[in-house]
């Protein structure tokens, strides 16, 4: 590749899209075509002879549900280690380093059970809205199903994602499935609730609903009336099919941009109200604590954030000076992406990078800028921008608004610290 | 090509209907925001009653009993202390004791069983703003191996001991309906309401648009 007639965009070897675009055009139609030799043997050649052993034999049949290839079985989630295992408190971090596109499998989605998951007949569950209504009802599937449904693609993100990163004392060695593993992207389709709350009848004294789940647990949350009337959806089905059971089969609630938890799975009762219920997890450890010790409750919103996936923490660049593709996923809980920016010397100089299509709201956006590495130590960032103007924040100032132990909504600008040998490793900036 | 009147005219009229439909169809699609399905059956009181198992600050649906902190502190070394620990804040499960944050006079091994469980990094105690949460979350949800299974008055006893194990009751003291929503919870003076502040931007910022539309 002639890498001289290729155009910087930063230092560091961050390179123009559309100059590599070009550049890698004319590389493919001055590669010489091989020559055709015929020689009088032809006749007796096998062609199975020289070929791979899958090409001479016929394939297996299909499985009534296909399986990811027996070459991939190793792209698992991995189990959170920090997990309490005495408690049934479970998180599954999804390997999205392992990933492209913005659609999460939905059987390596990101899980995180405060009690289990439970094993629901669908023919016995029911959706139930009470409280300050004018008249209670319930819901069977077979109901909800009549209702329009609608889908969307949106992110879901855990609140203690990257929790390490916000807490720990010295940047843990860990890599991106371990830092970020608790956000997957998903296309989830459901019923809106506004429909649901409009047949019921709000009383103008309602302001919260108190969602619960019908695990053992029985998961609750306060969500204000403006979101379920907004976007909120009883989401039923996530990437095509029916909920998974620990996406909250047969039902959850959906909402778009805010954190894991207020997305209440196996959902099975609204209570309508005047004020929030200061559940557990609203009370404990969904709070933020802030610097100056106050304790801030409903902070619902996911913030402006991003990670270069590829390449990324624990991976090590094979060739040294060679050309790699940077490539990672921004989101943020307000709105669409506006921009990413990457750096490839540890912050001095940005460059924007391309943002692949579609860009949806609160959805997940993958971003690439083509790099030379020079084979020098260096340091890449990645700060996203969202639609609102938000733009990521550094780790010292996200910390500056926090406790030193307060470990939810942490968005600061993620580093990877690649050493002269191309070992990548999780660093603070 | 050829095309004799009538048919040309038939076409014509076809394709109006069929833009006509298209465009009701929109309509359809702008009052669809708002249907009315009505599928949904009557839930009757006494199913709401079964189900609706949620206690708020002000100490609404908190059933009628007590149980004191003896009774509670049974209960806890039979059925919680192999998760929270003898005195509440061992782990590995959910602190109950104790103020939040890496260090504590009170307990000089903190450091150490954080870096084991960070989820020690809270405690109920420091950071719940409402005792009746904690009767909430102990009868919908523990003990975490047979949820759902204490009775009423258990739980009255097991809120009363984690409170007492808090300095908040004194070793005496009994809890029910009435007494409990009146325990004064630390951190309770300590909360920010960050959905308030939100609503409170937001409005903010419609009004600034509409005085810029109207300008």
């Amino acid at each position: 590749m002639k890498n001289k007639s290729l155009k910087t965009v930063a230092a560091g070897g961050l390179l123009d899209r559309r100059s590599f675009l070009l550049n890698g055009l004319a590389f493919t139609t001055a590669y010489p075509l091989s020559s055709i030799a015929s020689t009088s043997s032809e006749a007796h050649t096998v062609i199975g002879e020289t070929l791979p052993p899958w090409m001479k034999v016929p394939g297996k049949g299909a499985l009534a549900y296909g399986q990811p290839s027996t070459h991939e079985l190793h792209i698992k989630r991995h189990l959170e280690k920090n997990t309490p295992e005495t408690s049934l408190f479970s998180i599954w971090h999804t390997p999205i380093e392992n990933q492209r596109g913005i659609i999460t499998p939905s059987g390596l989605h990101f899980t995180v059970n405060h009690n289990g998951i439970p094993d629901i007949d669908p023919n016995k569950h029911q959706l139930m809205i009470h409280g300050l209504v004018d008249k209670s009802l319930k819901f069977d599937i077979d109901s909800l199903m009549r209702y329009p449904i609608v889908s969307n693609i949106h992110f879901l993100e855990c609140a203690g994602n990257t929790a390490p990163n916000a807490v720990s004392f010295n940047a843990l060695d860990q890599s991106c499935q371990d830092l970020f593993g608790q956000i997957s992207g998903s296309e989830w389709a459901g019923v809106p609730l506004k429909y649901l709350l409009q047949e019921v009848g709000l009383k103008p004294s309602a302001k919260w609903v108190t969602v619960e789940g019908a695990d053992g647990g029985s998961h609750a949350r306060s969500i204000p009336i403006e979101k379920l009337m907004d976007d909120a959806i009883i989401a039923l089905y996530q990437n095509g099919e029916r909920l998974r059971p620990e996406q909250g089969y047969p039902m959850r609630l959906f909402l778009p941009g805010w954190e894991g938890n207020a997305n209440v799975k196996w959902v099975h009762r609204l209570e309508v109200t005047d004020k929030p219920a200061f559940t557990k997890d609203e009370s404990g450890l969904y709070s933020d604590v802030l610097d100056d010790g106050k304790i801030q409750r409903f902070s619902f919103h996911m913030g402006v954030k991003s990670v270069i996936t590829h390449p990324s923490g624990k991976q090590r660049l094979p060739e040294k000076k060679g050309f790699y593709e940077i490539s990672g996923l921004a989101w943020s809980g307000h709105g669409k992406i506006r921009k990413v920016e990457v750096s490839a010397d540890g912050g001095q100089t940005w460059a924007q990078a391309h943002l692949d299509s579609p860009i949806l709201s609160k959805s997940l956006t993958r971003f690439h800028i083509p790099w030379q590495w020079q084979g020098q130590e260096t340091t890449l960032l990645s700060r996203a921008t969202d639609e609102q103007g938000n733009l990521q924040p550094t780790r010292d100032q996200w910390r500056e608004k926090y406790a030193s132990y307060s470990f939810n909504h942490y968005n600061g600008i993620q580093a990877w610290h690649i050493d002269s040998n191309g070992v990548i490793k999780n660093v603070y900036a | 090509m050829f095309m004799p009147n009538l048919v040309r005219q038939l076409y014509t009229v076809c394709i109006f209907l069929f833009i006509s439909i298209l465009s009701i169809n929109v309509c359809a699609d702008n009052l669809a925001s708002m249907p009315n399905v009505n599928l949904g059956q009557v839930l009757t009181q006494s199913e709401i009653e079964k189900f609706a198992i949620t206690i708020y600050p002000d100490g609404k649906h908190l059933p009628k009993g007590q149980g004191s902190v003896a009774q509670g502190r049974k209960l806890y070394n039979n059925q919680c202390k192999m998760c929270h620990g003898e005195s509440g804040i061992e782990g590995p499960a959910a602190r109950l004791a104790g103020t939040n944050g890496w260090v504590s006079f009170s307990d000089p091994l903190r450091i150490l069983r954080i870096k084991q469980y960070p989820v020690l990094l809270i405690s109920v105690g420091g950071m719940w703003p409402y005792a009746t949460s904690i009767y909430d979350y102990i009868r919908r949800a523990m003990p975490h191996y047979a949820p759902k299974s204490l009775s009423n008055n258990q739980v009255y006893g097991l809120t009363a001991y984690i409170l007492y194990l808090n300095d908040l009751l004194d070793e005496s003291a009994r809890l029910d309906e009435d007494s409990l929503p009146k325990i004064k919870m630390p951190s309770h003076e300590l909360s920010v309401d960050a959905w308030a502040d939100y609503i409170e931007k937001a409005k903010n910022t419609k009004s600034t648009i509409n005085t810029n539309n109207k300008k």
